[in-house]
C-alpha cells in the first residue's frame, strides 16, 4: 500500500545515542552522547533505556521551543515487553500517545502513521521517536548481558539511543512525499543470528512495491538506506533485488547498521540494529546532508524481524516487515 | 517479471552471502585455551595436595571452588564475556562456564529483588545443566551398579 503526501514536512529532530555509537562515525553527528557507562545514573538496563526516551523528548521539545500542549500527538515504540520504555517515558508528558511496534521498524510505522493524521488534517504536528538500549534488548531477547557465548560473524550488535522527529503541516526543507507499508515476509529462515537474511526479502518486497507503484526506478533517488541488514544482510539485498526483481540498487544503496558502527574497528560483528539503530541515522547523518543539499530524494526503509523468543523456542521460522518512507527536500 | 523464490531456494542463496564459521580455528583454539585451563588445574590440585596435605579427591573439590570463585569474579567484573568471545568454547565447557552463567544470571536479575529476580532467574541458564547432569547421574549410575556392581 503506497500513499502520497502533499503537506507533511520535518520541523526537527533530536537524538542521543550512547557509547558505541560516540565511538562510530557519525558521533559527531548526535545532539548528545552519554558515554560514561550503560546505566546514565539510573540502577537497571530498562531505567536506563526509559530515561533515553524521556531525554529525547524533553530535547526535541527544547529544540522546538514546544510545550506539552503545543504538541498533538506523540507516536513511539521499543523493544521492550508491552513497550514499556515508551510507555513509562511518555507518562511523564502531557500528550495524547499512540503506542506501536514493529521492531526495528518502529520509526517508519510511526512516521506513515504520524504522517496520515498531518496529511488528514487530523493533527497539526506529532513527535514520532523511538528507543532501544544494548543491555537491555540483550537481557530481553537473549542472555544475561554479561553472559558470554561465540556468536557467528553474522550477528548484529543493538544500537543504544533514542530519536525523535517532529513532524509539522508547515513547510519546512525537507518534506515527507510517499510511504509504502510493507507485509510480512517469512522466507522459512530460523536463524536468530542472521537478521539480515530474515529481513532482506522484507526490504526487498517494500523497496520493489514503493518503485512499481510509484511508477519509479532506482536511481530516483539520490540513497536508498535500509534498517540493520549489516554487511551480510545488504549483499543478500542487492543480490536478491537483482534476481528477484531485475532491480539494481547497488549504485545508491547503504545500510544503516553498517553506517552508524565502523564494522571493521568496533566489535559489532554484522553491524548495528535495534529501532534505534536506522532512526539514529536518519535523523543525525541522513538529514543534516538533505538539509545541507547534498542528498535530495532519500527512501528510508527501516527493517524489522518481528520475532518472539517464546515462538522461536517452538521452532517457527522469524517473520520480517519493511515500510518504506520516501524523503525529499521541497523545491 | 518477478521470479518466485522458494523458502528451499532462498536458504540455498543466502549461503553464497553468509560466511561459514571458522570451525578449525575455533576448535583448536577451544583446544589449547581449554587444554591451558585443565593444566592449570592439574597443577592446583597437585599443589593443594603438596600444601594443605590433603587426599586428592579433596584437593580436587578445592580446585573445583578456586575455578568457581575466579570464574565468578571474573563475570562480575565483565571480563569474562570479552574472553569468551577470544577463547570460544574453552572457558564454557570447565565448571567455569557453569559458574559463569548462575554469576551472570544472577548479576543481571539483582534489579528484580531477591525472591522474584536473583531467586526466580538465578538458575535460568544452568537449570537444563543441574536437572539433565542429575537425571544423567542416575541413569549411568544404574548402569554401573548393574554391570560392575557398584
Amino acid at each position: 500500500m503506497t500513499n502520497t503526501y502533499k503537506n507533511v514536512y520535518i520541523e526537527n529532530t533530536a537524538t542521543i545515542a550512547g557509547i558505541y555509537e560516540h565511538e562510530g562515525p557519525l558521533a559527531k553527528y548526535f545532539d548528545k552522547t552519554y558515554t560514561k557507562d550503560l546505566y546514565f545514573g539510573e540502577k537497571s538496563w530498562e531505567k536506563a533505556e526509559i530515561k533515553l526516551l524521556k531525554d529525547t523528548i524533553s530535547l526535541i521539545l527544547d529544540k522546538t521551543n514546544k510545550k506539552d500542549s503545543d504538541v498533538n500527538l506523540i507516536i513511539s515504540g521499543d523493544l521492550q515487553n508491552q513497550i514499556a520504555s515508551s510507555d513509562y517515558a511518555i507518562r511523564e508528558f502531557d500528550i495524547p500517545f499512540l503506542g506501536i511496534y514493529n521492531a526495528c521498524a518502529t520509526s517508519s510505522e510511526a512516521m506513515i502513521i504520524g504522517a496520515t493524521f498531518i496529511e488528514n488534517k487530523s493533527a497539526k504536528n506529532c513527535i514520532v521517536s523511538t528507543v532501544s538500549h544494548n543491555t537491555s534488548a540483550e537481557k530481553q531477547y537473549r542472555n544475561p548481558t554479561e553472559y558470554g557465548t561465540p556468536k557467528p560473524e553474522t550477528a548484529t550488535f543493538t544500537t543504544t539511543g533514542g530519536a525523535a522527529l517532529l513532524l509539522t503541516n508547515k513547510r519546512t526543507k525537507i518534506s515527507i512525499t510517499a510511504s509504502t507499508v510493507g507485509k510480512i515476509i517469512d522466507k522459512g529462515v530460523k536463524d536468530v543470528n542472521h537478521m539480515g537474511a530474515v529481513m532482506a526479502p522484507a526490504a526487498a518486497d517494500t523497496i520493489y512495491k514503493h518503485l512499481k507503484d510509484l511508477d519509479r526506478n532506482p536511481d530516483y533517488y539520490d540513497l536508498i538506506i535500509t534498517g540493520d541488514l549489516g554487511e551480510y544482510g545488504k549483499k543478500i539485498l542487492v543480490n536478491y533485488l537483482k534476481k528477484v526483481y531485475k532491480l539494481d540498487i547497488s549504485k545508491n544503496y547503504d545500510d544503516c547498521g553498517t553506517m552508524i558502527y565502523n564494522t571493521k574497528k568496533q566489535a559489532v560483528l554484522a553491524g548495528g540494529s535495534g529501532p534505534s539503530c536506522s532512526a539514529l541515522t536518519l535523523c543525525s547523518y541522513i538529514l543534516k546532508e538533505m538539509q545541507e543539499g547534498r542528498l535530495k530524494k532519500v527512501l528510508y526503509v527501516p527493517t524489522g524481524a518481528l520475532f518472539s523468543p517464546t515462538m522461536y523456542f517452538q521452532k517457527e521460522s522469524l517473520p520480517a516487515i519493511a515500510h518504506a518512507v520516501s524523503l525529499e527536500v521541497a523545491e | 517479471m518477478v521470479i518466485i523464490m522458494s523458502d528451499e531456494q532462498y536458504q540455498k542463496f543466502i549461503k553464497k552471502y553468509t560466511p561459514k564459521p571458522k570451525k578449525l580455528i575455533n576448535a583448536i583454539t577451544t583446544f589449547v585455551a581449554g587444554g591451558l585451563v585443565g593444566l592449570s588445574s592439574e597443577i592446583l590440585l597437585e599443589l593443594y595436595e603438596f600444601w594443605f596435605n590433603l587426599p586428592r579427591k579433596e584437593s580436587g573439590v578445592l580446585v573445583i571452588l578456586t575455578l568457581i570463585v575466579i570464574a565468578s569474579i571474573l563475570t562480575a567484573l565483565g571480563v569474562f564475556d570479552i574472553c569468551v568471545t577470544k577463547l570460544k568454547s574453552a572457558l564454557i565447557i570447565p565448571i567455569t562456564g557453569f559458574a559463569h552463567s548462575i554469576t551472570s544470571a544472577a548479576l543481571e536479575y539483582r534489579t528484580e529483588g531477591l525472591v522474584l529476580g536473583i531467586g526466580a532467574n538465578i538458575f535460568k541458564l544452568a537449570g537444563t545443566v543441574i536437572l539433565y547432569g542429575t537425571v544423567a547421574v542416575y541413569i549411568f549410575g544404574i548402569i554401573r551398579l548393574l554391570i560392575i556392581g557398584g
